[in-house]
C-alpha cells in the first residue's frame, strides 16, 4: 500500500521513547490535554493508538481531566466489529484537539439503536452518530440487467438509511455522519459491472451518489469512505480474512488513516479546521534559490519536470485560496528579491495579490509566523506551515506547537499530494461567504510588524546536535567549491568568481589559507555550506578574499564558528591581523553588517558602498555556539605557510 | 532468525500489544496467563506478529494456536 496513506507520512515519525513518554504522562499532575495532543500528533500505528487511547481514558476520569481538549461524544452505529478501531478514533481525535468519548452499542444493533428512544445510543445524548456501515449492512439484491429491480433496490437502501437518520434525529437530535460505501473488489462480469444496472458495483455507485446528494441537502455530514478506499486501493481496503475471522469491515492497516479522517471530520464540525497556509518560497513554491539562482535559474516553468512539480503546489494553493483559505509567505530572503518572481516571472501562478501577508526577511520563521497570525487576527491553531527544510519545520514545531507543520518528501512532485492528504482544511459545509474570505484577509501583500523574537531559538539550535567540519580545499571537493563560488549571491562578502584552475591554484599555493566547511545535524548532512579564502596581504596580515555561505544554514551561528577556525589557524601561522572587505552587489545586502557583527572595526568606506574591516587576531574572541568541531587536513598547508 | 531471536522479538511485541512490561514470553505462555489476552487483542497480536515477521498466517493456522510455542513453530516454518 502507498506509505503516504498507510503510514500517515505527513506526520512526524514516532520517537523511540514513545512508550516512556506515555508513561510519564500518566504520572504527571495537572490537566494533560496538551501533552496528549502532542503525542497524538506523531504518525502512530494501531498498537500505539490503542495504548494512547488507554491513557486518554484514564486521564478523562482523573480529577484534572483532558483540558483544554474539547469534549465530543460520538456514538458508533455499525454492522461490523468496531472494537479494533474505536481506540484509534479516540487517539486520532486528540490529534485535532478533541477529547472524544465513544459510545459503542452492542454488535450489529443498528436499527434498534437508531429507532428506540431509550437505546444506548440515543440515551447517551451524543453530539454525533457515526453510521460506520459498510455495503454488507445494506439490503442489496443483485439483479444484473434489470433496471427496474435495480432502481427498487437503491430506493430500498436509501430508505433504510433515511429511516435510521430520522430515528436518530427524533430521539437524540445528534448530527448524523454518513459514510459512502467502498464497493468490494470482486466483479461479476468485469468492467461491465460498472455499467450494468443491478450489479453490486453499479448499485453501490448509485447509492453513493444519492447519499452524497441527500447529505448536501439535509445538513448531515459525509465521510467519504469510498473515496478513501479508492485512494489506497480497494484490494488494500478490504481484507476478507479479517471479515471472516472477526467481522472487521476493513483492513487493520488502514485504521490509522480512517481514524485520522474521522478526527478531522469532527474537528471540522467543531470549526477547528485550519484557515491559513503559510508558504516557504525557495525549493517549496519554486525549485532553487531565488537569491542565488536568479529569475532565470529558478525552476517554475511548464515543460520542466521539477518546475511542474512546484507549479502543481502553486495550483493547489491557488485552488485552496479560491475556496477561502488564506495564503501567506514566510521566506528567508530580502523582501525585494523574494517578490521578484511574483512580479516578473511569467509562469508563476501565484501573484502578490493572492498573498495576504508577505514576510521575507532574515528572522527565524517562528517569529514570522507569529507575526502573520497577529496581522490576520487568527490564532496559531489556524495556521499550516509548508517548508521543504526539515530544520525550519523542526523549529516551528518546537516553538509554536499549535501550528500544523507537515513533513514533506524529498521529491517535490509529491508536495501537493502530501499537503492535500494531511486534510488540514477539511470542511463539512461550504457557503458563499467562504469564497470571499481570502479577499477579506488580503491587504495587498502586506508585511506584518515583527514582534519580539519567539523564545527558545538557541535551545532549539542546541538540540540539533550540529557538527561542523573544516578542511582546506582539496581536489575531491574542488567541483563543489567552484560551484559555490560561482553561484552564491546572497551570503557572499566579495562575490568574486573563480574558475576551476584558479581554485586549484589557491588550493596549491602554500601561502593561501583556504577553508571548506560542512555542517551536519540530526536531520542529516547539509554538505558543504561555506567557503573561505584568505590571501597574505602585507606582513602578518590575511586578507579575506572570499567568504560565502549557503543561506540554508542561516541563523545557526555558522559564521561565528568559521571565524573561530580562521583565527585558530591565523595564530598558528603567526598572523596578527585579519582584513575583510564587503563589496556591495544587488544581491548581498544580507551581509552588509557581517563584519560588524563579528567584532571587526571599520577602517574605510568608499563611495561605491565598499567597506573595509579589520580584526586583531590577538584577543579576538568571537561568540561561539556549542557544536562539535572537526578540523582535519590542515597540517601541510600550515607548515608551508609558516616556512 | 533463530529461536532465541524470535522469542526476543515476540517479547517486545507482547509488551507492546498487551501494554504490560512484565510479560515473560515462554513456550508455555497462553491466553489464560495474561489478563488482557482476549479475542480482540489476540487478533491485534496476530496482525502485529504478521507485520513484524513479514509473514501471513491462514485462518486455519491461527485457529490452531494454543500457546506461544505453537506460534514460534509457525514463524519458523515460514523462515
Amino acid at each position: 500500500m502507498n506509505p503516504l496513506y498507510a503510514e500517515l507520512q505527513w506526520l512526524p515519525r514516532v520517537p523511540k521513547d514513545f512508550s516512556g513518554k506515555l508513561k510519564s504522562l500518566g504520572d504527571s499532575p495537572g490537566p494533560s490535554g496538551r501533552a496528549i495532543q502532542a503525542l497524538a500528533s506523531y504518525a502512530l500505528d494501531l498498537n500505539q493508538l490503542t495504548k494512547l487511547a488507554k491513557v486518554i481514558d484514564k486521564a478523562r476520569s482523573s480529577a484534572h481531566g483532558l483540558d483544554p481538549l474539547e469534549p465530543f461524544r460520538l456514538a458508533l452505529l455499525s454492522n461490523s466489529t468496531v472494537d479494533l478501531m474505536a481506540p484509534a478514533l479516540l487517539a486520532s481525535a486528540a490529534r485535532y484537539g478533541i477529547a472524544l468519548e465513544v459510545v459503542q452499542p452492542p454488535y450489529n444493533q443498528v436499527a434498534q439503536e437508531a429507532l428506540a428512544p431509550d437505546s444506548k445510543v440515543n440515551s447517551s445524548k451524543p453530539d454525533a452518530v457515526l453510521l460506520a456501515l459498510d455495503y454488507r449492512a445494506l439490503p442489496l439484491k443483485l439483479s444484473p440487467g434489470d433496471a427496474d429491480a435495480s432502481l427498487a433496490t437503491k430506493k430500498g437502501a436509501m430508505g433504510y438509511l433515511q429511516t435510521l437518520r430520522n430515528g436518530i434525529k427524533a430521539n437524540s437530535n445528534a448530527v448524523c455522519i454518513f459514510q459512502t460505501f467502498a464497493p468490494p473488489v470482486e466483479t461479476l462480469f468485469g468492467s461491465l459491472d460498472r455499467a450494468l444496472p443491478g450489479t453490486l458495483r453499479n448499485l453501490i455507485d448509485g447509492i453513493n451518489c444519492e447519499l452524497a446528494e441527500f447529505v448536501l441537502g439535509s445538513g448531515d455530514v459525509l465521510l467519504d469512505v469510498a473515496g478513501l478506499a479508492e485512494t489506497v486501493g480497494l484490494a488494500n481496503w478490504h481484507n476478507t480474512q479479517l471479515w471472516n475471522m472477526g467481522k472487521f469491515s476493513f483492513s487493520d492497516e488502514v485504521i490509522p488513516l480512517y481514524g485520522d479522517h474521522v478526527g478531522r471530520t469532527i474537528a471540522a464540525i467543531r470549526g477547528k479546521s485550519r484557515k491559513v497556509l503559510v508558504l516557504d518560497l525557495d525549493n517549496t513554491v519554486w525549485g532553487g534559490v531565488i537569491g542565488d539562482d536568479g529569475l532565470e535559474g529558478i525552476k517554475v516553468a511548464q515543460g520542466d519536470a521539477q518546475g511542474e512539480a512546484h507549479l502543481a503546489l502553486q495550483r493547489l494553493a491557488l485552488d485552496l485560496r479560491q475556496r477561502g483559505i488564506v495564503l501567506a509567505v514566510s521566506s528567508k530572503n530580502s523582501d525585494e528579491v523574494a517578490r521578484q518572481p511574483f512580479e516578473e516571472h511569467p509562469e508563476m501562478l501565484l501573484k502578490l495579490d493572492h498573498i495576504a501577508v508577505f514576510q521575507a526577511n532574515w528572522n527565524d520563521k517562528a517569529t514570522n509566523i507569529q507575526a502573520i497570525a497577529e496581522e490576520l487576527s487568527l490564532g496559531l491553531e489556524a495556521m499550516v506551515f509548508l517548508d521543504d527544510n526539515p530544520v525550519e519545520r523542526g523549529l516551528v514545531r518546537k516553538l509554536l506547537p499549535q501550528v500544523a507543520v507537515p513533513e514533506l518528501p524529498e521529491e517535490p512532485a509529491y508536495y501537493a499530494r502530501t499537503l492535500a492528504a494531511a486534510g488540514y482544511f477539511e470542511a463539512v459545509t461550504f457557503a458563499g461567504e467562504d469564497l470571499k474570505r481570502a479577499d477579506f484577509y488580503r491587504d495587498n501583500a502586506k508585511r506584518a510588524n515583527l514582534q519580539k523574537q519567539v523564545g527558545g531559538v538557541n535551545a532549539y539550535l542546541l538540540s540539533l546536535n550540529m557538527t561542523i567540519t573544516f578542511q582546506p580545499f582539496d581536489a575531491t571537493s574542488r567541483a563543489r567549491i567552484v560551484q559555490l563560488i560561482n553561484k552564491s549571491n546572497q551570503y557572499n562578502l566579495t562575490t568574486r568568481r573563480y574558475t576551476d584552475l584558479e581554485v586549484a591554484a589557491a588550493e596549491n599555493a602554500p601561502t593561501v589559507f583556504t577553508l571548506q566547511v560542512r555542517l551536519a545535524d540530526i536531520f542529516g548532512d547539509n554538505g558543504m555550506i561555506s567557503v573561505v579564502i584568505c590571501r597574505p596581504a602585507e606582513d602578518d596580515v590575511w586578507e579575506i578574499d572570499t567568504w560565502l555561505m549557503s543561506c540554508r544554514v542561516l541563523g545557526r551561528c555558522v559564521e561565528n564558528m568559521v571565524l573561530c577556525e580562521i583565527l585558530k589557524h591565523a595564530r598558528t601561522a603567526g598572523i596578527e591581523k585579519l582584513s575583510g572587505i564587503y563589496r556591495p552587489t544587488e544581491r548581498n545586502k544580507l551581509v552588509v553588517d557581517h563584519y560588524a557583527k563579528l567584532g571587526f572595526t571599520k577602517t574605510a568606506e568608499e563611495e561605491s558602498g565598499l567597506t573595509r574591516w579589520e580584526l586583531a587576531v590577538e584577543g579576538a574572541e568571537p561568540e561561539s555556539v556549542p557544536m562539535e568541531v572537526i578540523s582535519h587536513g590542515f597540517a601541510s598547508v600550515l607548515e608551508n605557510s609558516i616556512s | 532468525m533463530d529461536e532465541p531471536q524470535i522469542y526476543a522479538r515476540l517479547a517486545e511485541i507482547f509488551r507492546d500489544v498487551f501494554d504490560e512490561d512484565s510479560i515473560e514470553v515462554t513456550p508455555e505462555l497462553s491466553a489464560r496467563d495474561v489478563d488482557s489476552w482476549d479475542s480482540l487483542n489476540h487478533i491485534r497480536l496476530i496482525l502485529t506478529v504478521e507485520k513484524a515477521f513479514k509473514v501471513k498466517f491462514s485462518t486455519a493456522e491461527v485457529g490452531k494456536l494454543k500457546q506461544v510455542g505453537d506460534l514460534v513453530a509457525l514463524i519458523k516454518s515460514r523462515a
